[in-house]
């Protein structure tokens, strides 16, 4: 029998997520897919997965969760303040959740996107090649309170819980900016004074894009000819019609014809990704040949996440204590009628 | 980065960290047909590392796996490749029926296009109905159809403002092309007309019903049809397909 894992209560924006579904961009199918990806590989590489397997996505506020059978998970990207029956979970890390328990991950501390991943993976039914919900072109939905998502088999299940290092990228800071197709649409002092600029991610943002708000001259293309609608990568900054630069995300069209002036490399992606409503952002030029050089394979990627993972230290007189510790500011410390299924 | 030549010689450029763009004109004005004829070549040249090719407007995008190829390997094989000037029309492998109704409810905008291109509706009706269009691209949405072109009287801007809502199905006009919507959205362009044809149903035998360089055909009917037609399951809402061979 196939053990389930319930949802039972779910997020705003929560979604069963992947890599997407790369390659159909000449079908006009933007890939989709996890918004931090950097989260998905912090995840295999904690379970000790060979690839990148399915995640829960959680935008801002978790859910709540039971499982059939004993569950090994990681919690990655944004941190959120998550308990197993009341009793406070570490971020970038492994956890059990077992039957009979219930896993409760409320909202982000810091960050904006948040992955709960199971060893096992979750095998709902493939669309294209993937189960990632792409919200934008109606493919897949969020999770809904109630839903069963069917668990997968978990290839080490007696792996010791373990716990990654994971170097902050949930509060801003820089992005590196390769030129693109439209970069010289855009003068040489527009570019520099960009680069110049400190930006803050505004209010509004989606896994399509995410708008930039800043002080001083808007930056305009040298043209105000509108170029032929052409093809968008996830990292592309769009410069809209009003001068406001607007970062391309997972979920973005696959054409359009506003100029971009350049494209942020795959590593600092997640930057923007979970750069929180208010967080400042700054952009430097690279080059495109220093671009391709900071460019990993995934398994690159694995390989290099792999010594930072150490196993999580189960000293009873020490961590346990320490954690449920932190509990003690809540009002309710052990148990949470809240949990109540 | 220089700035994109003016004259036909293909430019490359980079998109993201396993992408390179190359860019058929001046990037101002569609060259749909460069650049079939470039990806074509491009994909009969099998290149080690190449993992997706496609094509837009006025441009071709190439992915590649770093690992296998690098971009400056890759690209002095793309530029022989693009270096040949010769740009044939294509020859269309397919040609679709597409039944619409247009004016009225099914196209409030019918009126308006029509006197921007000089014509009654009822010309308007027969120049849209009278021609093979090509699908220069897809893109934007999921099957999503750029079509054209429609004769020199229908080069007509955007609007200056955007209509919040058009239906998915719904055909707009701007710059002698059309689109089909696939899913319903906000637009700068027209709306003259409407169809039952989903270009994309991913539980479809063929979730992306079209490809570029296929021709489209639209025979005006009216808007009962229309939306009687809606109900097929397969989505394709009456239309049919033919080879050309």
């Amino acid at each position: 029998m196939t053990a389930l894992l319930h949802v039972l209560r779910a997020g705003p924006l929560s979604t069963v997520q992947d890599q997407g579904r790369p390659g159909r961009i000449g079908d006009g199918l933007s890939p989709g897919g996890a918004m931090d990806r950097l989260a998905l590989l912090e995840a295999a590489a904690l379970l000790g997965l060979e690839g990148v397997g399915e995640t829960i996505e959680m935008a801002g506020m978790g859910g709540r969760f039971r499982s059939d059978a004993p569950l090994r998970f990681a919690l990655t990207g944004a941190r959120m303040d998550a308990r197993i029956d009341g009793v406070a979970l570490r971020w970038n890390a492994t956890h059990c959740l077992r039957p009979g328990e219930v896993l409760d991950i409320r909202g982000t501390l810091a960050g904006n996107y948040g992955y709960m991943t199971p060893a096992a993976g979750i095998l709902t039914d493939p669309v294209l090649d993937s189960r990632a919900a792409h919200l934008s072109v109606g493919l897949g939905r969020r999770l809904q309170d109630g839903d069963q998502l069917p668990l997968g088999h978990d290839p080490d299940p007696d792996r010791a819980p373990c716990a990654l290092d994971v170097t902050d990228r949930l509060s801003g800071g820089l992005l590196r900016l390769m030129p693109g197709p439209q970069t010289d649409m855009f003068t040489a002092d527009a570019r520099t004074r960009f680069a110049e600029t400190m930006f803050t991610r505004a209010a509004r943002s989606s896994r399509t894009g995410t708008p930039l708000d800043h002080d001083g001259a808007h930056f305009a293309p040298r043209t105000t000819t509108s170029p032929v609608s052409d093809f968008i990568t996830a990292g592309d900054v769009q410069i809209t019609g009003d001068g406001r630069p607007f970062i391309m995300m997972a979920e973005c069209q696959t054409v359009g014809g506003y100029p971009r002036i350049g494209t942020i490399i795959t590593d600092d992606l997640p930057r923007a990704v979970q750069a929180a409503a208010g967080a400042a952002l700054r952009f430097a030029w690279i080059t495109s040949a220093q671009a391709d050089a900071e460019n990993m394979s995934q398994t690159a990627q694995l390989r290099a996440l792999a010594p930072r993972v150490q196993p999580l230290l189960r000293d009873p007189a020490d961590i346990p204590d320490l954690l449920s510790y932190q509990l003690i500011g809540g009002a309710t410390a052990g148990h949470d009628p809240e949990n109540d299924p | 980065m220089s700035t994109p030549p003016n004259d036909s010689t293909p430019a490359l450029f980079p998109l993201g960290q396993d992408g390179i763009l190359i860019r058929c004109g001046d990037g101002f004005a569609a060259a749909p047909d460069a650049a079939q004829t470039l990806a074509n070549r491009v994909r009969a040249a099998d290149l080690a590392g190449v993992t997706e090719i496609a094509t837009s407007l006025a441009s071709v995008f190439i992915r590649f796996a770093p690992g296998v190829v690098t971009r400056a390997a890759l690209s002095d094989r793309l530029r022989a490749l693009a270096a040949d000037p010769v740009t044939r029309q294509n020859k269309a492998l397919r040609r679709w029926t597409i039944p619409a109704s247009f004016g009225g409810d099914s196209g409030p905008q019918l009126a308006e296009a029509a006197a921007l291109a000089g014509l009654s509706t009822a010309d308007a009706v027969a120049e849209v109905t009278g021609v093979d269009l090509s699908v220069l691209a897809i893109g934007f949405a999921p099957g999503q159809p750029y079509l054209g072109h429609l004769g020199p009287g229908w080069d007509m801007p955007r609007q200056q403002n955007l209509s919040p809502h058009v239906p998915a199905g719904a055909l707009v006009v701007a710059l002698r092309q059309m689109v089909l919507f696939a899913n319903a959205s906000p637009t700068g362009w027209r709306w003259i007309g409407t169809c039952a044809f989903a270009p994309f149903q991913p539980d479809r035998a063929t979730p992306f019903a079209l490809r570029a360089g296929d021709l489209i055909r639209f025979t005006a009917t009216d808007p009962d049809t229309i939306d009687r037609l809606r109900d097929q399951p397969d989505g394709l809402g009456g239309a049919a397909c033919e080879g050309l061979a």
